[in-house]
């Protein structure tokens, strides 16, 4: 470092350029390889990030696209499809619309979901006239193709019996033609004969002939869907709105298009809770590449003051450090992109298009991954890594060379962290956010809150810190007053090592306490609303099976079975835009609500005159505008019935708005005696023994659970599903050490000297290590203290705002403070040993070479 | 991700065994049994203008020529069938397709160069489409065919671009095909139909094309025919041919051909000006091809002009336009030749013209199922 050619600074040599730039080149290589770890983690953190994001979005588009599409081909031609809910509308309604001048063909559909004894998935079929469907070019086309191709004769598809697969059901459920397919009737059990396998039709669905899909679903006189081509020149909208003046409650018309909209609509909120999530990633990957850079800045101090000396411009050097952040980034975001597509590949083939959530069921997509949205996850994890660059390019563009040279020199440029400023912003932003009102349903305030609130504390600590340092009373070991006047002195160059651990920190604890919370609350729930000894279904709402009078009769009189109740289940469609909502028809009324439902709310007010009394969720509560007291209806039977809600509830168990209505009253406005679920109370033998009555008395026709044995698969479902969170806060951790580790890495660069004199003073290495590992251990510490104060802010949020204005939800806060505790602990212990790691080099002998050299 | 779990529970409950109690309501369809076309039926009016349901097949095919005005001559066919699936069920749903029925429409435009074609297939209930017994009434939504009180024919259909709505009134006696009405279509007793047909119709009424409607005038021809068995298993097609002649007669004939081209069977009625009629023994018919036409769309090839000859009388049939493919195959399965033609006297001179009729050729584009 003695032969410095004789040149002022910032004056180019015009012949140097070419080597300067072979020299920039030589500097980025040299660095990644002396870095080598660092730099594969800050890559890893930005593939992460760009993984989880484009496969989320990769599935989800395939999923909303190939819906709509499915949506759309099974309406073939139509311009408007009239839709009843579960229980459609009457038949008449299909001849008076084809008699009517204004539309040009009409196909009526039944719909229902196909229970598949022995199977854990569920068909959804459709019945179609295909003499009709044809004139709509509906699939019924691609129906009689495929039975004349399986040597079937014509007439072959309007046997009652007789079922046509997609190509995709057919190969989920492993039929040919000619198979036979056992599915449930009422409690019954009828066997199907596959026709015809549709070759190029979309979705997992099967196609009957409409006669027997009545008989099937044993609705007769009533039908779910008809689609309707309108004659040249009928205005599409005004006809709508005049066709559904005439309709009976409950039947929509809407565009064709409109399910596939709808889905999407209904899964916009898990979308964006998994982006955050991929967000929380790449923001990882950020600060990685941040930290790396920060600490490769530090590093080659004097290999940067030399190369401005040899003429390089502050503008080279900024470029040659945002080239190599661009380069890692590109680098993890390529690397992210690759492993974000094989994600989303496997996760259409093992989940479906809706990652196990149930919004696309039946749906088995093909995956495509359109340029625009791989390229604008490639930019967000290159635009990330520039980001996080950003900073120390500046500062080190900024530094004079002649300070550069000097070793020993590096604190000056983190002193704007020590001003109270942004901190105290960002933190009464981050407060003020939460009570802002959802964006189009997403909670979009409050995951910027949330933001806010961890990243103001981060800021805010290094000020706090230098402020109190000088209050604090003086340890009586030498040693840690010395790591104590050190942090409090120092703060600018600690402040990244606290920063990290606070993010870490806050983000561990924010997901900690959100999961405990939903976890306790659901199995909280699980207990209140399992009450009953047995529990036995015959199928979903729309579904094919159902227990019919007889069947109720014969459950409540099995030997054993003190009391019997019942339960109907069926979906209503309310709002075109939404998905439907769930109604359970059940005993109840004001004096039993209590013990039935887990109420949050209850009317003390008289009920609105002529109305029945309702108890609705709250996602009904906040979707459907019920609120307590209200009065509001419902398309029931042939009329609207009128209800004032009467209480809220808590339903984990469906997101769209559940209203709870009694059995009797049920039955009294529609005349629909059968129900779904049975509850059954045991007296005077275990439920095991009635649970084992029950499935040889009705067969498999009958699912018979036990509540012990719901509440223990539902919490193993809950465990599963929160996997993916646990692996954050795994990463979140690796955030904090990785900060630590690079501040005292740094340090063993910056402190040579320091450590140096100190040696020289007498102190033994173990008296130096023990300094650093006090140091480590008091910045762990004042980073956890704070970040757990900010996480808990964050988890209120996420619990309070987040949780209800997403899924609408509530759930009441509980700490998981032993586990806490002891990963605070565990974090401080791994943040000292971590710096005692990275300043080896310092506390090695030629330190006290370095200290002579100064 | 928190909706994972409540799917996944509702999954998990879901999870069952196989074999359940069967519904015992709910039942495969079962084959139909339908009654035999016997030789000793005989026929009755009104009743037997009406639908025969427990029969297999049935159809009412009305053909015709339409002058318009200051136009020259138009075809067109106007046809319903009834078809008794093989199975059925006990479904008391009212889309049990306990019959199904189909109708074609074609107008033979010269202008055009070939056929504008419709087809509508339904089945029968809900009030939408059906074929009333005891009289002619058969119909899917708007296209209509009946017998009024009146004694007159009423037929409507409308297509895409075109319809026609015509009143066609008798002006001679009904003439009952073969024996009484029965008509053997092959070597078997059974392969046979009901058969009359009503010569000589005079049609009135109004074509609509492209938006505008005329008034036409013209003469038809009907054919209600139902059977169970109409073909031997070894025919392959069927060559048919209905002229109204100038002289107030009309000539039916027919062929059932072999899968090699040859005639299996063959037979046809001959009623004079004077209402003296005649039917024909199979060995009595003569048709022999005198010019092919190949469909540019399928391909397929049609013998389009005959000579054909019977006891006291020879003709020339000459399509009025040599496209009058009618592609069936969305309704009936069915891809024939359906067209109009000019009998002519046989060897004369261009204009001898003693007859206009229709002529049917099935089979030529593959195997026929009725």
């Amino acid at each position: 470092m003695s032969a410095l050619p004789d040149r002022p600074p910032g004056t180019a040599c015009p012949s140097a350029i070419p080597a300067l730039s072979h020299l920039l080149g030589v500097t980025l290589l040299g660095h990644w390889r002396g870095n080598l770890g660092r730099v594969l983690l800050s890559v890893l953190g930005i593939a992460l990030g760009v993984a989880m994001g484009l496969a989320v979005e990769l599935i989800h588009q395939v999923a909303v696209d190939d819906f709509a599409h499915s949506a759309r081909r099974l309406s073939g031609q139509a311009d408007l499809v009239l839709r009843g809910d579960g229980v459609g509308f009457p038949e008449a309604l299909y001849p008076r619309l084809v008699a009517d001048a204004r539309v040009a063909a009409a196909s009526p559909g039944v719909e229902a979901t196909l229970t598949l004894p022995g199977r854990s998935e569920s068909l959804k079929v459709l019945g179609l006239d295909p003499f009709r469907a044809r004139a709509l070019n509906q699939p019924g086309q691609a129906w009689l193709g495929g039975a004349a191709a399986a040597g079937m004769d014509r007439f072959s598809l309007l046997d009652p019996d007789a079922i046509a697969l997609t190509e995709a059901a057919a190969g989920a459920l492993g039929l040919a033609p000619g198979d036979s397919l056992p599915a449930r009737a009422g409690t019954g059990s009828v066997r199907l004969r596959v026709v015809a396998v549709l070759p190029g039709a979309a979705g997992r669905h099967g196609l009957m002939d409409i006669a027997g899909a009545q008989w099937l679903f044993g609705e007769p006189g009533r039908i779910h869907r008809l689609d309707l081509r309108l004659a040249p020149g009928v205005d599409r909208d005004l006809f709508a709105r005049e066709l559904l003046a005439g309709l009976p409650p409950g039947v929509r018309v809407e565009a064709p298009e409109a399910p596939g909209s709808r889905a999407a609509e209904a899964s916009r909120a898990y979308r964006v809770n998994l982006g955050v999530l991929a967000g929380i990633a790449l923001f990882t990957g950020l600060f990685l590449v941040f930290t790396t850079q920060w600490l490769s800045v530090l590093r080659r101090r004097p290999q940067f003051a030399l190369l401005r000396t040899l003429g390089a411009t502050r503008g080279q050097l900024r470029t040659l450090l945002l080239t190599e952040a661009g380069l890692l980034g590109l680098l993890g975001a390529g690397l992210g992109a690759a492993l974000g597509v094989g994600l989303a590949a496997a996760g259409l083939a093992a989940l479906g298009g809706d990652l196990g959530a149930g919004y696309f069921a039946g749906l088995a997509p093909e995956l495509r991954v359109p340029p625009g949205t791989l390229a604008a996850y490639l930019a967000l994890g290159v635009g990330a890594a520039l980001v996080g660059a950003w900073l120390p390019a500046r500062e080190a563009a900024r530094m004079s060379p002649a300070r550069g040279l000097r070793p020993g020199d590096a604190e000056t440029w983190l002193r704007g962290w020590q001003r109270p400023g942004p901190g105290l912003l960002l933190l009464g932003l981050g407060a003020a956010l939460p009570f802002a009102p959802p964006l189009a349903g997403i909670p979009v305030f409050a995951y910027a809150a949330i933001a806010l609130l961890i990243l103001g504390a981060a800021a805010l600590l290094p000020w706090l810190l230098a402020r109190l340092g000088g209050r604090l009373p003086r340890p009586a070991g030498a040693l840690s007053g010395l790591a104590l006047a050190r942090l409090t002195g120092a703060p600018g160059q600690a402040a990244l090592a606290v920063a990290a651990i606070v993010v870490s920190v806050a983000l561990v604890t924010a997901m900690a306490v959100m999961v405990t919370s939903f976890r306790d609350s659901v199995e909280a729930w699980l207990h209140q609303v399992l009450r009953a000894d047995v529990y036995a279904r015959s199928g979903r709402a729309e579904g094919s099976g159902y227990l019919d009078a007889a069947a109720q009769a014969r459950l409540a009189a099995l030997p054993g079975v003190a009391a019997a109740e019942f339960l109907r289940h069926r979906k209503l469609h309310l709002d075109p835009a939404r998905p439907p909502v769930d109604l359970m028809a059940r005993p109840i009324s004001p004096a039993t609500a209590g013990t039935v439902l887990p109420l949050r709310e209850v009317l003390d007010a008289p009920l609105h005159p002529g109305t029945a009394p309702a108890w609705v969720s709250e996602a009904g509560r906040d979707l459907h505008g019920w609120r307590l007291g209200e009065r509001f209806e419902l398309p029931l039977g042939d009329a609207r019935a009128a209800f004032t809600v009467a209480g809220v509830w808590r339903d984990y168990g469906r997101q769209h708005g559940t209203a709870v209505i009694d059995l009797a009253h049920y039955r009294r406005l529609t005349g629909d005696a059968a129900v779904n679920d049975a509850a059954l109370w045991v007296t005077g033998m275990p439920a095991e023994a009635v649970a084992r009555q029950l499935r040889q008395e009705f067969g498999p026709g009958l699912e018979v659970r036990l509540p012990g044995e719901v509440r223990r698969l539902s919490l193993a479902a809950f465990d599963r599903s929160f996997a993916v969170t646990y692996a954050l806060e795994a990463v979140a951790v690796l955030v904090g050490l990785f900060g630590v580790s690079a501040v005292f890495s740094a340090q063993s660069l910056v402190r040579r000297a320091e450590f140096g004199v100190l040696r020289h003073l007498g102190m033994t290495r173990r008296q130096v290590g023990g300094m650093i590992a006090a140091e480590a251990a008091l910045l762990a510490l004042a980073g956890i203290l704070t970040g757990a104060l900010a996480g808990l802010a964050a988890s209120l949020v996420l619990v309070a705002v987040v949780n209800p204005q997403s899924f609408h939800w509530s759930m009441d806060l509980r700490l998981p403070a032993g586990q806490l505790a002891l990963f605070y602990a565990a974090l401080l212990v791994l943040a000292a040993l971590t710096a005692l790691a990275s300043s080896r080099a310092a506390m090695r002998g030629e330190a006290v070479l370095a200290a002579r050299e100064e | 991700m928190m909706r994972l779990m409540l799917t996944l529970l509702v999954a998990l409950m879901l999870l069952g065994q196989p074999a359940l109690a069967a519904r015992a309501d709910f039942a495969p369809s079962r084959a139909v049994t339908y009654p035999p076309v016997r030789p000793d039926t005989r026929l009755e009016f009104p009743r037997d203008h009406g639908s025969h349901p427990d029969y297999r097949t049935e159809w009412w095919y009305l053909t015709g020529w339409l002058e318009e005005p200051g136009g020259g001559p138009l075809g067109f066919q106007v046809t319903f069938f009834r078809s008794r699936p093989p199975r059925e069920s006990a479904n008391p749903s009212a889309f049990n397709p306990r019959q199904l029925i189909f109708a074609h429409a074609a107008l033979a435009d010269p202008a055009l160069g070939r056929l504008r074609h419709a087809e509508r297939s339904a089945r029968a209930g809900l009030g939408l489409a059906g074929a009333e017994a005891g009289n002619t009434r058969v119909w899917i939504d708007d296209w209509h065919l009946s017998l009024g009180a009146d004694g007159r024919y009423r037929a409507h259909v409308a297509a895409e671009g075109w319809g026609l709505d015509l009143e066609l009134a008798p002006t001679q006696s009904l003439l009952l095909q073969g024996q009484g009405g029965y008509s053997r279509k092959g070597p078997g007793a059974q392969e046979a139909s009901h058969y009359y047909s009503w010569p000589q119709l005079r049609v009135s009424g109004t074509l609509r094309r492209d938006g505008r409607a005329v008034g036409v005038r013209g003469s038809a021809w009907l054919d209600h025919e139902w059977s169970t068995t109409i073909l031997n298993p070894a025919a392959a097609g069927w060559d048919w041919t209905g002229v109204n002649l100038n002289d107030g007669g009309a000539l039916m004939a027919f062929r059932i051909r072999d899968k090699t081209g040859g005639s299996l069977w063959a037979g046809g009625t001959r009623r004079d000006a004077a209402g003296g009629v005649r039917v024909f023994s199979p060995a009595e018919v003569s048709w022999r091809p005198l010019r092919q036409w190949r469909s540019p769309r399928t391909g397929v090839v049609y013998p389009v002009a005959w000579r054909l000859a019977v006891p006291g009388l020879a003709m020339e049939l000459r399509p009025l336009l040599d496209d009058q493919e009618l592609d069936g195959r969305g309704s009936t399965g069915t891809l024939y030749w359906e067209g109009a033609v000019r009998a002519l006297a046989p060897g004369g001179a261009a204009g001898a013209e003693i007859g206009r009729g229709y002529l049917e050729l099935t089979g030529y584009g593959g195997e026929l199922d009725l």
